[in-house]
């Protein structure tokens, strides 16, 4: 009985990756700007830059998803709502953690570049970005750790991802532990699956000497 | 509907806000309930899980580490959902606010016991020798030694977790907890006027408050954080 | 004061391996009552593990360890009894960091030993007066330079009432200008009759303040006697190279 969900339960699990891979990207996308704005731009875009991160920290994911849902006009799917809130609200923990690894990299290379002739942007380009993209990459790890979990909750506004799948699943067979306890262990094998190759990433991109920063999984100090 | 309310227009945001303002602080306050319940599970939990992955033998050790990776691993959403839904196949019915207390408790434990586990290990082994070299014993040693160190050092991830767990306490909605959430919820479905409307209006006021008891809990707790510092005991 | 002729610790062919390396090969020896042993030779050549083993912090493979009559390499000692009367003092201090000095001094007489407040902190404020430190009994140990630290590990060690007192490289961990505020200290416990092991460095003190001095290197004991004649007049060529190096680094005696 387990082997007739299966194929529903790969379907939700693809929705599920989708909905993860999506979001982290906006977060990027928004995360990285927000990062610079802040590390590098004048004090009230700093300000501000900080206003949103401690906003987008201190609500409830599900709360945010919510408010969005039921207030923006129904042209997006919900699909598409999840992927914006989960995605704006993982921007504020990407732009921390690429905040940190900018701020990791000693000073005094940047000083170094800009005596050898070289311009802002090209100090950021050749010497900070690459470092800050190698520093940031455990708490990228971690980051997906988090936002692969808060994806559940998209159950709430109805996107048919790997939980609710499970939880229809559930009022047909009427087999809740074991099916609940496949879709946990579904969630941990795609867990591993996204550390293990986050890994082989660290390590392709590895330089002796260029170590990480302290772990925090998407509010949570590791 | 207090008569205080009417000073705002009828229909308007303020207005609704000051009407529904007692029944959602009522929610608040199972929401608070059951954050306290569960960061008191997870401290318990968590402490025993962090001891038994230090000082504990070969199966502790493993039964620990399993735990702590399985829940690690899992959205907490699908924990509470195999308490609530699951544990029922096993005669053991749970209200929707225990199985949330239990299921954000257990969850909490799992990451609590990493903290400990931190703090115990920073603490350096020679301090450890120390106290056995005086003729205590490890229980001992453990007690007056590794502990009150160890319970200052977490106090920042610590105050970190109680805040995580006050945001997830939300999730205790999917299961019709009469937290904050889902009291909002009910208000929204029993009002007049277009539901979807509604519904965020009244999301909106519940994101307020939850805004502002974050905010206010965080300062809070960075206070306490200071005032109970001391000199040379951090966290390496 | 006198060494009698009292033994107070005996080890007998101490045995101890780590993974391949074996650290101490059968290493025997015995300390009067008022005797100030100092050990001295090349670092990690197991005499830190020697001392751990006395009091069985580090368990010996092979051997047998006698305080007074006891053999504490008997499976049937309580080992925290024992070490209730041997005090250790650490290369590191390890101070209970969370405790003031006094607290720290404290601990140990009151959970250990079971004395009451009262009785612990005349006891505790005695001790830190002995090492010079009564003013300092409610700073932190952040709060206290190196010397100060381990001034107050020994005050820790002596609130016991040991019959014996380790002292594991005591000085290697601090600044040179330190160095001395400790070394003064147990010369006093030397001169007061405190039977005493010490691990160093420090040739001077092992040479004006010890009655014995052991020689040992890759985990045996090569030479063993009164300083004089192991600093002097050593017999054996190891024992010589070994000072000649010592005194090159540090440009004769010191």
């Amino acid at each position: 009985m387990i082997w007739e969900s299966l194929p529903l339960l790969w379907r939700g699990t693809l929705v599920t990756l989708e909905l993860t891979v999506s979001l982290l990207a906006v977060g990027l996308l928004v995360g990285v700007p927000v990062a610079l704005g802040q590390v590098y731009g004048p004090r009230p875009l700093v300000f501000l830059m900080s206003g949103y991160e401690r906003f987008f920290r201190a609500m409830p994911v599900l709360v945010l998803l919510l408010v969005f849902y039921y207030g923006l006009p129904p042209l997006l799917p919900a699909f598409g709502t999840a992927v914006l809130v989960f995605g704006l609200h993982s921007s504020a923990y990407q732009s921390q953690i690429f905040r940190g690894a900018i701020q990791a990299i000693k000073p005094g290379q940047i000083l170094a570049a800009r005596a050898l002739g070289m311009t802002r942007l090209q100090t950021m380009r050749y010497i900070v970005l690459p470092q800050a993209l190698r520093l940031a990459i455990p708490g990228w790890s971690n980051e997906y750790s988090g936002v692969l979990k808060d994806t559940s909750l998209a159950f709430a506004i109805g996107v048919t991802e790997l939980t609710r799948q499970g939880d229809q699943i559930v009022s047909r067979t009427r087999e809740p532990f074991l099916i609940f306890i496949t879709v946990a262990l579904i969630y941990l094998a795609l867990t591993y699956l996204g550390t293990w190759l986050l890994e082989l990433l660290e390590r392709r991109w590895h330089v002796p000497g260029l170590t990480g920063q302290r772990r925090e999984e998407h509010g949570r100090v590791i | 509907m207090t008569p205080l309310c009417q000073i705002f227009a009828d229909g308007s945001f303020l207005r609704l806000a000051c009407d529904i303002a007692p029944q959602l602080l009522q929610g608040l306050g199972t929401t608070f309930q059951l954050t306290i319940f569960a960061i008191g599970l997870g401290l318990g939990g968590g402490l025993l899980l962090a001891l038994g992955r230090v000082y504990g033998n070969k199966p502790i050790y493993w039964l620990s580490t399993a735990y702590v990776q399985f829940i690690r691993g899992t959205p907490v959403l699908v924990q509470i959902f195999l308490i609530y839904y699951g544990l029922p196949v096993f005669e053991i019915r749970l209200d929707p606010l225990t199985a949330a207390i239990i299921g954000l408790g257990l969850n909490s434990a799992a990451y609590q016991a990493e903290y400990f586990r931190g703090a115990i290990q920073s603490i350096s082994r020679g301090q450890m020798l120390a106290a056995r070299a005086l003729g205590m014993t490890q229980f001992q040693a453990i007690w007056y030694v590794i502990l009150p160190q160890a319970l200052r050092l977490v106090i920042p991830p610590w105050s970190n977790e109680l805040i995580y767990t006050l945001k997830y306490s939300s999730v205790a909605y999917l299961v019709a907890a009469p937290e904050l959430m889902y009291t909002g919820k009910i208000i929204a479905s029993s009002l007049r006027g277009p539901g979807a409307f509604r519904h965020f209006e009244v999301f909106l006021i519940v994101a307020f408050i939850y805004l502002v008891v974050v905010l206010v809990l965080s300062k809070t707790l960075d206070l306490v954080e200071r005032r109970l510092k001391i000199p040379g005991l951090e966290m390496r | 004061m006198a060494v009698s002729s009292k033994i107070v610790v005996r080890v007998e062919d101490l045995h101890k391996r780590y993974g391949n390396e074996e650290v101490l090969k059968g290493v025997s020896f015995a300390v009067r009552q008022g005797e100030a042993l100092a050990i001295i030779g090349p670092s990690g050549t197991g005499k830190s593990t020697l001392l751990r083993c006395i009091n069985r912090l580090t368990e010996p493979d092979r051997g047998r360890i006698f305080l007074e009559e006891t053999e504490i390499t008997s499976p049937h000692i309580d080992i925290n009894k024992i070490r209730q009367q041997i005090g250790f003092v650490f290369q590191d201090f390890n101070l209970f960091a969370h405790l003031t000095a006094l607290d720290n001094v404290r601990l140990g007489l009151m959970k250990v030993k079971g004395l009451s407040k009262k009785e612990a902190t005349e006891r505790a404020m005695h001790e830190l007066a002995r090492v010079g430190l009564a003013e300092k009994a409610h700073a932190y140990p952040a709060q206290l330079s190196g010397g100060q630290q381990q001034r107050v590990s020994i005050a820790r060690a002596l609130a016991m009432d040991p019959k014996l007192m380790l002292f594991d490289e005591p000085t290697s961990a601090l600044d040179p200008e330190l160095i001395g505020e400790v070394l003064q200290v147990m010369q006093h416990l030397a001169e007061e009759g405190m039977t005493m092991i010490v691990v160093t460095h420090e040739m001077g003190f092992a040479r004006s303040v010890c009655h014995e001095v052991i020689f040992m290197e890759k985990g045996v004991i090569v030479e063993q006697g009164p300083p004089d004649q192991v600093f002097l007049n050593p017999r054996q060529p190891r024992t010589r190279q070994f000072l000649s190096k010592i005194s090159e680094l540090y440009g004769g005696a010191r």
